[in-house]
């Protein structure tokens, strides 16, 4: 009998991206037990009922218009967890995004920046813009 | 890293001893059963060996053991072939709610063929309901389904109970109707399968859940009941399952039943052993943690456990990080998109049916395997807690 099979699979063993999975096992600024953050803005998104829901907090820049600081947390599955670590990431490098600039930010870009999602993953999982541009809203009803 | 797989309810591997009995068939014993030179008959005679094999355990007659192309093929031949083969008795069928797809979608097929399908609910332990049974049996009845043991919480049904109902059922003194269909796919390692015993009319086996070969099936099918095929051709297996006859895979199946009916009394004792030091483990050490399905009508080898605040991919994939091999109802893991229907059919919430995590253990799980579960999972819970926004 032979040992090594013909057909070989994938080396590949993971349903995900490898920035992902990175992202999925060292999530990045979530907000800890504990922790403090003084927040401009809060935004929840989804429901537990349908698998997901995650909830935003951000910090702002008020002079510069910028979201200088964020903060989220995340019940939902490895690409829900992903996918709001990898939007924090983006809208807290280099400084800190404009405002304008975040309230753009579409699901396609998160997906890019995980380098590809699955199908199956895409309508179901990325909440985080929408969980941001709640976070942004509700800064804006803050600020007057 | 140590490979800990609790996942034998999705699939088992194929044992040694099988694998052993089935490598003839594939290239020295290659003839066609149906073939009337020596090479086709060796081939003829394995199968009908393995035919007397399997009837022996289900304690039946040789010609009422149809082999197919694995559980779901059974399922369906039993269920869509009786409804069509019968249909001018009536047009109506009982299963329940925590049926496996393969029944369930089957019946919604009847029901596009102008069948009424009644759905029988099951208590919170997951049982199903006998009064409601009871209500439900019509005198256009003529099938009920309703599985051995779940793949999901692996809630065992009172399957001989359910076939004493439908034979006190006055219809069926009159006219032999309804008959009684049982999904034995789980069951098949770990319960009797003595069909007389059980009352049963027709019965679905597959390989792939005894540590046999996938894609090979049975379905047994009591001498009087009319089915018609799914599959037309070559006239095989009676004429209800043409295609050549897939010989190492139902010798393999034969052996896998007979060895796993064999040691079936020593493991479940093991694996119950096993199986409760997973749950109380779990339970005692994750806050809010809590068992799904019966605590002791259950299959020896199965823990479904709901973890709120955290959903159950995430936690498979975590538990995968560390070698634990599980799997979960949550809706992201399914195709559908949609938590599991055992779970919510038993009463879970939507978040609490995401939140479920399935361990089923197998032939070689050890105590030190459970012990390392115990450890790891409470610590991966505690991290997704932290992230989760509940």
């Amino acid at each position: 009998m032979k040992k090594q099979p013909d057909i070989k699979t994938k080396d590949q063993s993971w349903f995900y991206s490898k920035k992902v999975k990175d992202h999925f096992f060292s999530p990045k600024k979530f907000l800890k037990d504990g922790e403090k953050f003084k927040a401009d803005g809060v935004g929840t998104v989804g429901s537990p009922a349908c698998g997901d829901m995650m909830k935003f907090w951000i910090k702002i820049d008020k002079k510069e218009n910028k979201i200088k600081d964020c903060r989220w947390r995340t019940f939902g599955c490895a690409s829900a967890i992903a996918s709001t670590s990898a939007l924090a990431e983006m809208i807290t490098e280099d400084g800190g995004m404009k405002i304008e600039k975040a309230l753009k930010i579409k699901p396609q870009d998160i997906i890019n920046r995980l380098n590809g999602l699955p199908a199956i993953k895409v309508h179901c999982s990325i909440l985080g813009d929408q969980a941001l541009r709640a976070a942004i809203e509700d800064y804006n009803s803050h600020k007057r | 890293m140590k490979k800990i797989y609790l996942d034998h309810a999705a699939t088992t591997y194929t044992r040694e001893e099988v694998l052993e009995a089935m490598m003839p068939y594939f290239s020295e014993k290659y003839g066609n059963p149906s073939s009337f030179h020596s090479v086709g008959k060796e081939a003829k005679d394995a199968i009908e060996q393995a035919r007397g094999m399997m009837a022996r355990i289900l304690n039946c007659r040789n010609a009422e053991i149809i082999f197919t192309g694995g559980g779901t093929e059974s399922d369906n031949l039993g269920i869509i072939g009786t409804a069509r083969a019968n249909k001018e008795k009536g047009k109506h069928i009982i299963t329940s709610k925590i049926e496996h797809p393969a029944v369930l979608d089957a019946c919604k097929k009847l029901e596009k063929e102008g069948f009424e399908i009644t759905y029988i609910s099951t208590d919170k332990a997951g049982i199903i309901k006998l009064d409601e049974l009871k209500k439900a049996l019509r005198s256009d009845t003529i099938l009920v389904s309703i599985m051995y043991a779940n793949n999901e919480i692996g809630t065992i049904q009172p399957v001989k109970e359910i076939a004493k109902i439908i034979r006190d059922n006055t219809e069926k003194k009159k006219a032999g109707f309804p008959y009684f269909h049982t999904d034995a796919c789980q069951a098949a390692g770990s319960l009797d399968l003595d069909v007389m015993k059980l009352g049963i009319d027709l019965l679905t086996l597959n390989g792939s859940k005894i540590y046999g070969p996938k894609g090979v099936g049975a379905l047994y099918v009591k001498k009087g009941v009319k089915v018609e095929p799914l599959i037309y051709g070559g006239g095989q297996e009676q004429g209800l399952r043409s295609g050549t006859e897939n010989t190492p895979a139902i010798i393999g199946l034969a052996k896998a039943l007979e060895l796993s009916q064999k040691e079936k009394d020593k493991e479940n004792v093991r694996l119950k052993k096993l199986r409760d030091m997973l749950i109380n483990g779990v339970i005692k050490n994750i806050p809010r943690a809590f068992l799904n399905g019966h605590a002791t009508l259950r299959l020896a080898n199965n823990a479904n456990i709901s973890i709120p605040k955290v959903e159950g991919e995430a936690m498979v994939l975590y538990l995968d990080s560390k070698g634990i091999y599980a799997s979960t109802g949550s809706a992201c893991s399914s195709r559908s998109l949609k938590p599991s229907h055992v779970l919510l059919a038993i009463g879970l919430n939507d978040e609490m049916a995401h939140s479920s995590l399935r361990f089923t253990l197998g032939r070689k799980t050890t105590k030190q395997d459970i012990d390392y579960v115990i450890k790891v999972l409470p610590e991966i819970v505690k991290k997704l807690t932290e992230i989760s926004s509940l």
